[in-house]
């Protein structure tokens, strides 16, 4: 399984789409890695930075229906190969999240409380995150501020997270 | 309890459920294209599993940047080109016969009612127009698809659009689909099939069913969906005339592919078209939605009429209508690119492309290029461009360009006076 766990990008915004993740003039690219410099290059938010924000960042926390648009599975890799291996959101467009867990990665629901309250306990900080997959548990601190939240991962989500993604999966079972 | 159209196909698909809310679905169809499909082929490749599920049940076309714009895309290219050869996939779409790919496919009749099919493109839930489930997927996805030919799903939740009334004149599928989008969100159908019905739909043509279907994912939709009927097999008989007896056999199975009277919704809205005015976007969601009267006198720099949402026969007819012995503005600049080389022939023949050239139109070659700012027509920081695609997100057509999303109709009108316009403006503008 890949790392989970690190430090968090903050990401303050709604339906951040797949173009603004990964813009489509990049996909000629036929390797993974060449994604890496251009993640979130047309992020539409204020103040963001994406040459210095995204630097030794691994896990991104953001709002609502992160990764509409594209079926662009261009948008995790560019996250894979910049080692953000984890999203939590309150919810994410379907064939984004599919995607995430189809290379084994996490795109973890919240609810919408939830994640209100670590914007408002933790935005602006320095932040750790660690994820247990197998506690099902997120850990957040920033210097003395600490909070332990539950999340649930589905059947299938994790049979995938812990395949490797579907294509291990699906060779096995079909 | 009755069944939605996409529960039925479910169950007629299903060959396992490996987790409550998760089916796995066998696939009618696979259909690839050169941007998302060549890392499938060389991950498959690097796994030892260069193999394909069924050559005849997988499509190709070259479409995204055609003909090759550099080294990049030209290899793109020849590595979708050289494994449909490897593999004998003998419906393979290369330059001179190449068009947008939910523009070609469905015009080849490779679209059935009660169909399963996936692709690497967000907007296949075009296809659902047909009676079908479509869905986008990812690169992953594809590459189990072209493997297996299966598909992972969750339990497909349906939300039902009833459009009743009828559409004024200058109105199309396009305002119709913006202002449901405006209405429910960029969110509103998240892990829902789209379901189109009602007296609107059934005056509808495959074009215009097909534009609706189109924007499903716009608003998070996983398939659009339309019910197949008269107008669904009159499209298709050139493709099922051997299967069949007669239209009205062929009406009679495919009637099947309905929802049940009784069947389970997880909501259900209903709109009277009736007063519906043209539709236009602003901002960079297709949720941002307002009346062309609202947004009537915004600049723009550049009309683009084309892509899989209204690049179709019906499209360019609509927009040669208002455009006919007109000049565009000097300020703009307008390029037409028809969906599919049998669009641009049939648009050679009607005189369409004339009108068109006249008015001051470049046309390029069916292409999806513009639509995501890949090739031909990419704006330039801070421009605005008038387009009958389907996205207006930040960047879209161009880093830094702007994009209102609209009709032909409107797109043709707006390329006349340099500012969004409605085409009830000009004659013949229905």
């Amino acid at each position: 399984m890949k790392s989970f766990s690190g430090k968090v990008l903050f990401l303050d915004r709604s339906d951040i789409n797949t173009d603004e993740i990964i813009p489509a003039k990049y996909l000629t690219e036929i390797t993974k890695m060449a994604l890496k410099p251009y993640l979130l290059e047309d992020l539409k938010m204020n103040g963001f930075n994406p040459v210095t924000d995204i630097a030794g960042k691994k896990v991104i926390i953001t709002r609502e229906n992160f990764g509409c648009g594209s079926s662009r599975e261009h948008a995790p890799w560019a996250l894979e190969v910049n080692d953000i291996n984890t999203v939590i959101a309150v919810n994410y467009a379907r064939i984004f999240r599919q995607n995430m867990y189809n290379c084994g990665m996490l795109a973890i629901d919240l609810s919408k409380e939830t994640v209100d309250d670590i914007f408002i306990t933790f935005s602006g900080k320095d932040t750790d995150c660690v994820i247990d997959t197998k506690q099902s548990t997120i850990q957040l601190k920033s210097g003395a501020t600490a909070k332990t939240i539950n999340f649930k991962l589905d059947g299938f989500d994790k049979a995938l997270v812990e395949s490797e993604g579907w294509v291990g999966y699906a060779d096995k079972n079909y | 309890m009755g069944k939605t159209i996409a529960e039925k196909i479910f169950d007629a698909h299903q060959v396992d459920k490996p987790f409550e809310d998760t089916t796995i679905v066998k696939l009618d169809a696979v259909f690839c294209h050169e941007i998302t499909t060549p890392i499938a082929i060389t991950d498959l490749m690097a796994r030892g599993m260069d193999r394909v599920f069924d050559p005849s049940k997988i499509k190709a076309v070259i479409d995204h940047v055609t003909p090759a714009k550099d080294s990049k895309t030209a290899e793109q290219g020849k590595i979708l080109r050289d494994w449909s050869r490897r593999h004998g996939i003998k419906d393979f779409f290369d330059i001179g016969n190449n068009g947008v790919c939910h523009a070609i496919f469905p015009e080849k009749g490779f679209v059935r009612p009660g169909y399963t099919i996936i692709m690497g493109d967000s907007h296949t839930c075009t296809h659902g127009a047909f009676g079908a489930f479509a869905a986008g997927v990812g690169t992953t996805d594809l590459e189990v698809g072209i493997l297996k030919g299966v598909c992972s799903f969750k339990a497909p939740k349906t939300i039902k659009f009833e459009l009743t009334g009828e559409l004024q004149e200058g109105v199309y599928a396009k305002d119709a689909i913006l202002f449901i989008i405006g209405q429910i969100g960029v969110n509103g159908a998240t892990n829902c099939v789209m379901e189109f019905t009602g007296t609107i739909v059934d005056d509808m043509s495959m074009e215009s069913r097909m534009t609706l279907c189109n924007m499903a994912i716009e608003a998070g939709g996983t398939s659009g969906v339309c019910y197949p009927d008269m107008t669904t097999v009159e499209y298709l008989w050139p493709y099922i005339k051997n299967d069949f007896a007669s239209k009205d056999a062929a009406l009679k199975e495919y009637s099947k592919w309905v929802s049940d009277s009784d069947a389970k919704y997880d909501r259900v809205f209903k709109y009277d078209l009736s007063k519906l005015e043209p539709m236009v976007t602003f901002g960079y969601k297709p949720d941002q939605v307002k009346t062309v009267r609202e947004l009537t006198g915004e600049k723009v720099d550049q009309i683009y009429i084309g892509s899989c949402t209204n690049g179709r026969i019906e499209d360019l007819r609509i927009a040669a209508a208002v455009l006919k012995g007109k000049k565009i503005a000097h300020s703009v600049r307008g390029v037409l690119s028809p969906a599919t080389p049998e669009i641009y022939k049939i648009a050679l023949k009607e005189g369409l492309i004339d009108i068109f050239m006249d008015a001051g139109y470049c046309v390029t070659n069916p292409t999806c290029g513009a639509c995501l700012g890949m090739s031909n027509g990419v704006l330039a920081e801070g421009e605005v461009c008038a387009s009958t695609t389907n996205r207006n997100f930040n960047g879209r057509m161009g880093k830094g360009g702007m994009v209102h999303l609209m009709s032909p109709a409107t797109a043709a009108a707006t390329s006349l006076t340099g500012t969004i316009t409605n085409s009830s403006l000009f004659k013949g503008g229905k």
